[in-house]
């Protein structure tokens, strides 16, 4: 079980915070084993507008749990996030799912360093696609995603392609191209730069300050923090605890 | 530990498209839907999981209005409609069915005449809407064939002579030949490549992006669900046993059948 320490403050961001998480747990129920297992307890902390929340601790703590809790992808089972969405606060803990997914479409993004590609979509079309989504015509949403594919790296002749044949590193190129191509008032990073080469890590991280400078909030696991160390407003470190069975 | 229960929608405020509510369904002794419900809003793609016998095709009949439950109803929120569609007779289900509803099968059998021309299969669809014009019958015909990515010189084509990617795609335009509503699909690529299941699931993704046609997708396959599906739906015995947005369904499983169905998957 891991507890959260705010070990580090350079901001003071006195906007109100977009998102507030107080008591949030999650435990995940294993039924073939019979047991429940604890991924974190009782977590409480804010994040402001334009502020940059770096999620900090060792492999297995939770900070990605911890993320995907935040996009619910995973269900917690105790606790409140509420968000500040632009109609309104609600809580994500228990949002219903159409809600979810609405906020997804509009609001809240989550940047992982895996492309879910389809078989025989090429990449630009992977990358327009939470453009056309949101209701751009298909040659918007394609000129943008170009732009999007230049500004990462990824080879012009490649942009018809399908991903699935990519190596790992362009796979990330188009993933990142696609998840940070609709801006968003939360963004959710989850290790974003791991295995990136230097000039799309320094496209991202370009991107990032951008985003954060519109007002964007975001909070982020980061392999490498140096690689964001100038964003970085507070670090919430997680500490592991002794793993216990709560079945 | 259990999940924290969800709220009912807070900022979402368009009704949903189709709501299903408390269906019951047996046959003879066995029962094949116990209480089922669900709702479906606008533009949105609805997985449906579970294993074979769990009640999903039958759940899916009912919306297309081929059986009456033994209870529950079902509303389409659409003008001029009755609250419960299962009030409907035979004329009016099959006229609402044919503007409102579309509907692939898993087996072109069910729903082509395999012997008829593939554009005058579409076109059966058209003139029981009551188009008469021949031109205009062909018209539309080659417009939902196109939309389907069939290859038009073979437009006439009976679908017996059709591989069966190709009889998928004339089931997709007779289906969305009067833009429907809503949109059935019975587990719709099982039993093709996998090269070819892949391009009638692009062609879905592209009318469902482009048209923003809402779909109910039944499929024992994972793979599809997840490709396809916002939300899902997972079935056994009959009953709802857990739903949610399809990432949190697949990675964070609730319910021990839901578990054993995802950790089973390849």
């Amino acid at each position: 079980m891991p507890t959260p320490s705010n070990s580090s403050t350079r901001n003071c961001n006195q906007m109100p915070p977009i998102l507030t998480v107080e008591g949030l747990t999650k435990t995940f129920q294993m039924h073939h084993l019979g047991q429940s297992l604890m991924a974190f307890e009782d977590l409480s902390f804010t994040v402001s507008p334009g502020e940059f929340l770096l999620l900090s601790g060792p492999n297995g703590v939770g900070k990605s749990t911890l993320l995907r809790t935040l996009y619910r992808s995973y269900l917690p089972v105790a606790g409140q996030i509420r968000y500040d969405s632009r109609e309104g606060v609600i809580d994500l803990a228990q949002a219903a799912d159409i809600d979810i997914a609405h906020l997804r479409r509009t609001e809240i993004g989550f940047v992982t360093q895996f492309l879910t590609a389809r078989p025989r979509v090429p990449a630009e079309d992977i990358v327009a696609e939470p453009l056309r989504l949101a209701g751009h015509s298909r040659d918007d949403a394609l000129k943008e995603a170009c732009h999007w594919l230049k500004t990462f790296g990824v080879k012009q002749d490649l942009w018809r392609a399908y991903p699935t044949t990519f190596s790992g590193g362009e796979q990330q190129k188009v993933n990142l191209a696609r998840a940070l191509i609709l801006p968003q008032r939360l963004l959710l990073l989850d290790e974003p730069t791991a295995s990136l080469d230097v000039g799309a890590r320094e496209a991202l991280v370009t991107r990032l300050a951008d985003l954060k400078s519109q007002g964007v909030a975001m909070i982020g696991v980061f392999h490498h923090a140096a690689d964001v160390a100038h964003l970085i407003d507070r670090d919430i470190r997680l500490k592991p605890k002794e793993l216990s069975d709560v079945a | 530990m259990t999940a924290l229960a969800k709220q009912p929608p807070q900022l979402v405020r368009t009704r949903p498209l189709m709501t299903l509510n408390g269906i019951s369904k047996t046959y003879d002794d066995v029962t094949a839907l116990d209480d089922v419900s669900a709702q479906v809003y606008p533009g949105e793609v609805l997985g449906i999981v579970g294993e074979s016998g769990s009640g999903k095709s039958t759940f899916l009949r009912l919306m297309n209005l081929q059986e009456t439950p033994d209870s529950g109803s079902y509303h389409l929120d659409l003008p001029d409609l009755p609250d419960n569609l299962f009030t409907l007779d035979r004329f009016e289900r099959r006229m609402l069915c044919a503007r409102q509803i579309g509907i692939v099968y898993q087996n072109p059998h069910e729903g082509l005449l395999m012997t008829h021309s593939s554009s005058g299969n579409v076109a059966e669809r058209l003139l029981i809407a009551g188009e008469r014009r021949f031109h205009v019958l062909r018209e539309k015909a080659q417009s939902a064939l196109e939309a389907s990515e069939f290859p038009i010189p073979r437009m006439d084509a009976p679908p017996i002579e059709l591989s069966g990617g190709m009889q998928q795609r004339v089931q997709l335009a007779k289906a969305i030949a009067l833009e429907p509503a809503v949109l059935l699909l019975d587990e719709p690529t099982t039993g093709l490549d996998v090269s070819v299941q892949a391009l009638v699931l692009d062609t879905l993704k592209r009318l469902q992006q482009e048209r923003r046609i809402t779909m109910v997708l039944v499929s024992h396959d994972l793979g599809v669900i997840r490709t396809m599906a916002d939300r899902v739906m997972v079935m056994r015995r009959g009953q709802v046993v857990e739903d949610g947005l399809v990432d949190q369904v697949f990675q964070d499983p609730q319910h021990a059948y839901t578990q054993q169905l995802v950790h089973a998957k390849l």
